[in-house]
């Protein structure tokens, strides 16, 4: 397999070629390295920021900052299980270009009931069947664009649900790098006998334990589920502690288990009184273990902004208190399954709050000896509480069977809504069976009481070595089902993916998903129908609207449609404007040195915007003048006929405006007259009109009579590249 | 009930009321080690079949003959033996590589008698 080619996409057919001979070439997590003293950028001078990327897309306003792409201390998720990984692994591109370390794949919708393993690549419902065919390719195209970044990737999924041990082999033979492994939530969530559970579990992190497979528990699935996540807080720290101190008797090293934890209250409420105080409390508690910092998804609405606005709170207590993982929710989650581009706000909302908080404990400091001292210590006391009565009352079955858990009264009051569970139902009940003094187990990486003859080096001594020890021993399957498999789901998109149609997509090649944003001057339920019929109108297919927000009651609704269109653009028939080539510096300063240049300059019309215009004129930001133009600047809000008077006056070749005003199109207005002026004045043919603005083109300058426009972040030799080459053309010089 | 149950905590709070930070500490963990203790045992003497295809994926046998062959020793009552115990007895007693062996148990239901 070759390496990747930045301007290439990535070759799905290519990455499934020879897979059955591909191996892992590293197991275990890999943390962000740190840079010693700091880390010293352009202007700046960072206390957290680690080894930067090789290739990235920076945040935004990088262009304002000599496009420096900081990377924050804690290794960045996002999670990517659209149904299709042949898909996702484009997206897994993005997500590693834009600063995501940690790559997470869900599971299709009810595999953690399945008994068993799944093989091959059948469609996933709201996540990816997991199977080794899978997560190979998906690991396999992650060593691909962690070469391209130049920063390994975590690939993550999850050992839960009643095949749990196979599970934890198959991540450990195929180098998978981090796993959600919490018995309580088969127990509590997926309704997994407990019984059955824990004896899995054991065997699972053991497995697990020895690949050096980062484990984060479940517990922050009770403030998802509880109706007042932030009144289960007791409980959460018992949640955390028993994964944490059962994997610890399995032997797995505290620096590999992570705790899943999510700020658990939300905007309107006081939200930091909750989740500061929940924060401390557990890194108090739980600092030899590490943090998986979530984001919170309970009160996430259908509304992108809403969401990403309480993520940026959510990260900046990761950054008052501390994160190893920073986890990250897409801002789309509360109204489908994630889009490409919304994974990539996600990160991108993590980043730039980290980067932006950066060395942020030098500058504040929590202050325990207020209320929130008091308040994280009612928290721990009341978990040891929780702890204490679990213990008086027989211990974790007989507490799980009483509806300890998942209540949503804050302990010790019970709202009596709390997941109970018989210890003798569920799925898998009945289905543990005792080892016999003389069980045994001739592989490695097994927990518990297992007979082995006497005198081995290894437990897998017996069998001439396990797969754990020995990969191509590994029994790989290709397919089973002819009918549901990715080639078959590949031969459908090849035209988008690799020939010359061109459709929109949000989560599958040739989807043709795309989405309108519209504000419609009705109150909500006239607004939502009417946004639909728009839709209609404009020719999307399946029109349906996922956010609606009163402006005011009946004033108006911002509405959000999404749809589909069922056609394609050829590539082919497109008119891409050529990339302006540019003359050579030495061209351009002999050019203008031959006609010795002058142009007069100013911002036209009632706009008193000086700052862009100067910054194409003055040497000391490279304008015009570096090149050896003279210029007679007139200031801001000139009339345009002082503009022509005064390039009469000075003989100038050329006339320079800046318009930057577009309301009622004025700019449009004031290129035109001036374009009139000159011709009446009769000089349009000695003179070259050139405008400048934030709302100009090159075409629409043109439409309107200019000889060139430019657009926002034009720098000066484009101008007088625009301006030698025109008077080339003119034979002038 | 749910009084006496408020009037215990009360008490319990009281004398966690006593502690330092770090003994509080000290007691949710000694409290977390208690607790799990009783689940870590059945780890360790019970095992299942998920349990057990795991350790024949390890033995390279792939995952739907795993099925197959796990299933068919728990019907035969020798799952508290190991999975892979039994497969390498068959293998060893029919002079066969492992993969052969399991397909054998799943084939041929005389595969399991007479081997323990």
């Amino acid at each position: 397999m070759q390496k990747l080619d930045i301007k290439k996409k990535i070759d799905i057919e290519e990455i499934l070629n020879d897979l059955e001979n591909y191996h892992p070439r590293r197991k275990g997590w890999t943390w962000r390295e740190n840079v010693d003293g700091g880390y010293k950028v352009g202007k700046f001078h960072f206390h957290d920021m680690t080894k930067p990327l090789k290739n990235s897309v920076p945040l935004p306003a990088a262009k304002y900052f000599n496009n420096i792409d900081p990377q924050p201390q804690p290794v960045i998720t996002t999670e990517i299980a659209s149904g299709r990984f042949e898909d996702d692994i484009r997206r897994m591109r993005m997500a590693a270009w834009h600063g995501a370390d940690h790559i997470m794949v869900i599971r299709t919708t009810g595999q953690s009931h399945i008994d068993g393993l799944l093989e091959g690549s059948p469609e996933g419902t709201g996540g990816v069947p997991i199977t080794r065919k899978q997560i190979r390719a998906s690991r396999k195209a992650c060593d691909l664009i962690e070469d391209e970044v130049g920063r390994k990737i975590n690939f993550h999924s999850y050992v839960s649900g009643v095949a749990g041990p196979e599970v934890a082999v198959l991540f450990a033979e195929e180098g998978i790098n981090g796993a959600h492994q919490d018995p309580q939530y088969n127990v509590l969530y997926r309704n997994v006998n407990m019984y059955r559970s824990f004896t899995d579990a054991a065997s699972a992190k053991k497995v697990m334990s020895d690949a050096g497979i980062f484990q984060i528990d479940g517990a922050h699935n009770a403030n998802a589920t509880a109706k007042e996540g932030w009144s289960v807080m007791p409980e959460l720290l018992v949640q955390h502690g028993i994964n944490c101190a059962f994997s610890a008797a399995i032997g797995m090293p505290k620096s590999q288990i992570g705790l899943s934890t999510v700020p658990p209250c939300a905007p309107p409420a006081p939200k930091m009184w909750y989740d500061l105080p929940y924060a401390v409390a557990l890194r108090d508690i739980f600092s030899e273990y590490k943090f998986r910092a979530q984001q919170n998804t309970r009160y996430i609405e259908s509304d992108i902004e809403e969401a990403t606005r309480t993520h940026v709170i959510d990260t900046m207590i990761s950054a008052l208190t501390s994160a190893d993982i920073q986890s990250t929710i897409t801002p789309d989650e509360g109204r489908n399954v994630p889009w490409h581009y919304n994974n990539i706000r996600g990160i991108e909302t993590a980043k730039q709050t980290l980067v932006a908080l950066d060395g942020f404990k030098q500058l504040v400091k929590i202050d325990r000896d207020g209320p929130l001292g008091e308040m994280v210590r009612d928290i721990k006391e009341r978990a040891i509480c929780f702890l204490e009565e679990m213990v008086e009352s027989g211990g974790y079955f007989a507490a799980v069977e009483k509806g300890f858990f998942v209540d949503s009264a804050k302990y010790p009051e019970r709202n009596g809504d709390g997941i109970a569970r018989d210890g003798k139902g569920g799925v898998g009940a009945g289905s543990i069976i005792e080892r016999d003094a003389d069980y045994m187990a001739p592989v490695c990486s097994v927990f518990g009481h297992n007979h082995l003859p006497a005198g081995l080096n290894k437990p897998c001594d017996p069998i001439d070595g396990c797969t754990l020890c020995k990969p191509e021993k590994i029994a790989y399957i290709d397919e089973i089902d002819q009918t549901d498999n990715c080639n078959l789901r590949l031969a459908k998109t090849v035209e988008y993916r690799k020939g010359n149609m061109i459709k929109p997509e949000a989560e599958w090649a040739g989807d043709g998903t795309v989405l309108i944003q519209l504000f419609v001057p009705e109150e909500i339920e006239v607004a939502k129908v009417a946004a639909k019929e728009i839709a209609k109108k404009m020719g999307l297919l399946d029109p349906e609207v996922i956010n609606a927000q009163v402006m005011h009651p009946s004033e108006g609704t911002f509405v959000e449609v999404k749809g589909k269109v069922d056609f394609a653009i050829d590539r082919t028939t497109l008119k891409i404007p050529p990339k302006e080539e540019m003359l050579s510096e030495e061209e351009i300063r002999e050019g203008i040195k031959k006609i010795g240049l002058k142009v007069v300059a100013g911002t036209v019309g009632e706009d008193e915007h000086s700052v862009g215009l100067r910054e194409i004129l003055d040497i000391k930001h490279g304008g015009i003048e570096k090149y050896g133009v003279k210029y007679h600047y007139l200031g801001t809000s000139v009339p345009i006929s002082k503009m022509v008077d005064a390039a009469i006056e000075t003989g100038a070749e050329a006339i320079l405006i800046s318009t930057i005003i577009s309301h009622n199109d004025v700019h449009r207005k004031n290129m035109r007259k001036l374009d009139e002026l000159c011709r009446e004045k009769g000089i349009r043919d000695k003179v070259m009109i050139m405008c400048g603005g934030t709302q100009v083109t090159r075409e629409i300058a043109r439409e309107c009579g200019m000889d060139d426009g430019f657009g926002r972040g034009t720098k000066g030799i484009q101008v007088v590249n625009s301006m030698v080459k025109l008077l080339k053309e003119k034979k002038r010089i | 009930m749910s009084e006496e149950r408020i009037k215990k905590f009360e008490a319990r709070r009281q004398q966690l009321g006593q502690m330092s930070d770090e003994q509080l500490k000290n007691r949710f963990w000694e409290l977390c080690d208690q607790i799990v203790e009783p689940m870590v045992d059945y780890g360790r003497k019970y095992t299942s079949q998920s349990i057990e295809r795991s350790v024949l994926l390890r033995m390279g046998i792939d995952s739907v003959t795993s099925q197959g062959v796990v299933s068919r020793i728990n019907e035969a009552g020798l799952l508290g033996k190991g999975a892979g115990h039994v497969v390498l007895k068959v293998a060893q007693k029919n002079k066969v590589d492992l993969r052969a062996a399991a397909k054998s148990i799943n084939e041929d239901k005389a595969a399991l008698e007479g081997l323990f």
